[in-house]
């Protein structure tokens, strides 16, 4: 692949096939940590890391274990087994190590393992038959577009402050109306990229 | 099957031994200090301290990054309970409380949202085209009273915040959601070192008043029965409201905009109600105050300008003593405001209330005879306010002053503040126009002179004197002779007989705007009088200041004042702090109490190393941002209640209090009256008072 094919790549990743708003993966942190912007952009970080380093893992184990034991059908039950496994070691490994920057991640390290945005971008690496720096780029740059879903979002959130809103719309419910008009919004990136 | 379990042991061993592995390798010593620490914080985590969390909080604290007693959740006992962990002693940290309230343009709005494109309400006023209610406060969502984590704040009937202060321990979660700003936190020390400020949406008469109250507040809590905290929120910035609430010119009422369309709010007389309600339970109402530091403060002068810096300096933990150089305290207050505008016992009683905190006052103590400023360095103390008024009265200049029976203006009123006897003849003439004028009219009128005359050189619209009293004097029979001057004064074998004055004519405006009086020539006349009392202007008397070297160094200006910044109060000399009538010239009791509580700021910022220098959002003068020139819709004027008062015959011969004081009855109604204003907008018709500014809760 050349420079500009990867640049379509990264693209494609981020806005038209936008893990969030055109996948519809990780739908529970998107509503449940987009209230406040620091919240969000926290949220952002540690799912960049996170999605990076577990897409990396989990294709080994892909590439590495269940084809050459030719147990494909195993999949989702041994990714779920290494996400899991890696985000403990990656937290009990930056405790010691940067503690600076495990309190800044905080409390969204673990909650990452229940993340379905992760699991997701692992078997479409596998489903799409990326190579590793293939792999790692789809990995990082949907990581991306999550974080940019996930910012956006909660900038409208925090002007709902702001408004009036009708009691029965209060919360949760206006947030996954909010939610469908975004998903519209980033549907108009379709054409972009041919892929 | 055997390789699927085989895999799925085997990759669930590697995670479980790299599990295993990595937490004896990367093991984190957990500090069982910093657990004992965390066990003694209440866990509710809600980031008051400034902290992430209580565990964070508790990691702080155990490596000394934060005080004991940072917690504010908890409040003084958990405090003490770290501070028995860590074997030290608890410090004293300041309660804070949430206070609702309207201050536009917040830094954190402006960042974070902006309101259709307009940054504050006085921009929303000038794209409205005119006065409107303001819908840019407050908006009653409710996020401060659902983020609180103790239940302080509930949202009222009228859709505001409402604050229970019993409750509300500062945590500061409140502020951190409000996307308005509408909620902040408050202590006692920023409220004493507050001044108005740009943002804030001052009622006109706030930003008028020279002591800045929150007029507005007061009314309403008159209004509605709350009379103790009505005498609460006036003392946030004037300790001597029972003197205010008599002597005041009250130039909030002229800004008033109630006096758009008929007569002002009687704004000074529901202030001297609620201080009368304060001395009528006998009890003072007293402040906040914080614990005594040790630090040692000397007030210079016991009047209204050093008994107010004496008042918020104990209330910020200083020990201020005052010395005055009369046998009691009060100042001008006491020794040139006659009885029967201020009785002495109301006097003594607030005083009294003052020095309840801590205030140590000396009499009989004069500067440059009994102490200098060096003297009192040397005891010890570290700052140093003079605060010694405008006891000088100015000669008439005119022949025939050396003759018996002139006085100077302010001689026979300190004489009956001294109880010393104070004859006067049958004939007295007063010359000047300002209340020390009047008030000797007024008192040689009940020392019995059958004929007083006040001889002014300028007409009645340029008297600087009460209306009031300018009108009360004339019911009492005092007879006013404008556009006069004296030339001579006549005498016999040494006592005096007579007053030759000029008749004049207004020419041009001089500097202070008013017109310059031009002599009618060959319009001599002579009166025959007994007395002629000169009351045209007092200036501080500076001379004990020359007793020593470092007394000698305080810069002076050509007014015989001393020269110091109207704001900040500092003079040349570091550490010596000035204010009153001692640097504005003869001016009022209101704008010797705003100077008080100035200089008591810069005071504080000068002993905590601090640079006391204002910020640009400082409202030096008062300045109306839009001028209202007419109200539409605002409820029905009504008629300004009058002040009771005392016959004129039964002021004869008497010094009793000429004015009674508002009833009950009457202070409610008129409180009615106030339209609560904010910057831009006031109450509407139909608008229950307790949506008065629409939104902000002013």
């Amino acid at each position: 692949m050349s420079f500009g094919d990867y640049m379509l790549f990264i693209v494609g990743a981020v806005l038209v096939n936008n893990i969030l708003l055109a996948q519809f993966l990780g739908n529970c942190p998107f509503l449940g940590v987009s209230k406040r912007m620091d919240t969000a952009t926290g949220m952002s970080m540690a799912v960049v890391f996170v999605i990076t380093l577990a897409g990396a893992c989990t294709w080994l184990v892909q590439y590495y274990v269940l084809i050459p034991f030719n147990i494909e059908y195993l999949q989702t039950i041994f990714f779920i087994l290494v996400i899991a496994s890696l985000v403990q070691l990656v937290e009990i490994i930056m405790q010691k190590t940067v503690p600076g920057l495990y309190r800044a991640l905080g409390i969204y390290l673990p909650l990452i393992t229940t993340n379905c945005a992760v699991l997701g971008v692992a078997i479409i690496n596998i489903q799409k038959e990326f190579d590793f720096v293939q792999m790692l780029v789809f990995s990082f740059a949907s990581a991306v577009g999550y974080g940019l879903a996930l910012c956006l979002f909660a900038g409208i959130r925090e002007r709902f402050a702001l408004a009036r809103i009708p009691k029965v719309f209060e919360g949760t419910a206006l947030g996954l109306v909010t939610a469908g008009f975004m998903s519209l919004a980033f549907s108009g990136f379709a054409g972009l990229v041919g892929h | 099957m055997l390789v699927e379990g085989l895999a799925l042991g085997g990759l669930g061993l590697v995670a479980a031994l790299g599990l295993g592995v990595a937490a004896k390798v990367f093991y984190v010593e957990r500090d069982p200090l910093v657990e004992a620490i965390e066990g003694a914080l209440p866990g509710a985590n809600c980031g008051g301290c400034g902290f992430a969390g209580c565990s964070s909080a508790a990691l702080a604290i155990a490596s000394g990054k934060a005080a004991p007693n940072i917690c504010v959740g908890g409040g003084p006992e958990v405090g003490a309970a770290v501070a028995t962990i860590l074997g030290v002693e608890a410090g004293f940290r300041e309660p804070q409380v949430a206070t609702p309230g309207c201050t536009y343009g917040g830094e954190k709005a402006d960042l974070k949202f902006n309101y259709d494109g307009v940054p504050d309400c006085r921009a929303a006023v000038l794209l409205a085209g005119g006065p409107k209610v303001c819908d840019i406060g407050c908006l009653g969502l409710g996020t401060c009273a659902r983020a609180c984590p103790f239940g302080a704040i509930t949202i009222g009937p009228d859709n505001l915040p409402h604050v229970d202060p019993l409750l509300c321990t500062g945590c500061g979660t409140c502020e951190r959601v409000c996307p308005k700003d509408i909620i902040v936190l408050s202590n006692t020390t920023a409220r004493i070192l507050g001044f108005n400020s740009l943002k804030d949406c001052l009622a006109p008469c706030q930003s008028t008043c020279p002591a800045q109250i929150d007029i507005p507040a007061y009314i309403k809590a008159i209004g509605q029965g709350r009379f103790a905290e009505a005498v609460s929120i006036i003392k946030e910035h004037n300790p001597l409201p029972l003197v205010c609430g008599r002597v005041c010119p009250h130039p909030c009422e002229s800004a008033c905009r109630r006096g758009l369309e008929g007569d002002p709010v009687n704004i000074n007389h529901l202030k001297r109600f609620a201080a009368d309600y304060e001395m009528g339970t006998g009890q003072h109402i007293q402040p906040f105050c914080l614990p005594q530091n040790g630090r040692k403060v000397a007030i210079v002068g016991g009047g209204p300008a050093g008994l107010t810096a004496a008042y918020y300096l104990a209330r910020l933990g200083y020990s201020p003593t005052i010395f005055e150089a009369m046998p009691k305290m009060g100042g001008m207050t006491r020794y040139g405001i006659p009885e029967y505008r201020l009785p002495k016992a109301t006097l003594d009683w607030e005083i009294q209330g003052i020095l309840e905190l801590g205030v140590e006052a000396r009499c009989n103590q004069a500067m440059g005879k009994d102490f200098t400023l060096e003297s009192l360095r040397q005891e010890g103390f570290e700052a140093i306010f003079l605060g010694v008024g405008a006891w000088g009265s100015r000669n008439l200049g005119v022949d025939g002053e050396e003759l018996n029976g002139v006085l100077p203006g302010t001689s026979m009123l300190i004489d009956r503040g001294l109880d010393k006897e104070t004859p006067v003849g049958e004939k007295v003439v007063i010359i000047g126009g300002g209340n020390t004028a009047i008030d000797c009219a007024r008192t040689c009128w009940r020392l019995g002179a059958k004929e007083v005359t006040v001889l002014y050189r300028r007409s009645r619209s340029e008297m600087p004197a009460n209306d009031i009293e300018v009108f009360e004097a004339e019911n009492e029979g005092v007879k006013f002779h404008f556009l006069a001057a004296p030339t001579r004064l006549v005498g016999k074998d040494g006592k005096l007989t007579g007053l030759e004055f000029l008749k004049m004519e207004l020419g041009e405006p001089d500097a202070s705007g008013r017109r310059r009086p031009v002599p009618v020539k060959g319009s001599e006349t002579i009166l025959e009088v007994d007395n002629v009392i000169a009351a045209i202007g007092q200036f501080p008397e500076l001379a004990f200041l020359d007793g020593d070297q470092a007394g000698q160094q305080v810069e002076r200006t050509k007014w015989s004042t001393i020269k110091a910044d109207e704001e900040v109060t500092c003079t040349n000399i570091p550490g010596v702090f000035a204010g009153g009538d001692t640097v504005l010239g003869a001016a009022t009791v209101v704008q010797a109490i705003g100077m008080g509580r100035k200089a008591a700021r810069a005071i504080h910022l000068h002993l905590a190393g601090q640079d006391p220098s204002i910020s640009p959002d400082w409202v030096k003068s008062p300045k109306q941002v839009t001028t209202l020139k007419k109200i539409e819709n605002a409820p029905a004027p009504g008629q300004r209640v009058k002040m009771p008062e005392l016959h004129v015959p039964e002021r004869a011969m008497n010094f009793n209090e000429v004015e009674l004081g508002l009833t009950e009855e009457l202070a409610r109604q008129e409180s009615q009256r106030c339209l609560q204003c904010g910057l831009v907008c006031y109450r509407r018709q139909g608008q229950p008072d307790t949506i008065a500014c629409a939104s902000c809760g002013k």
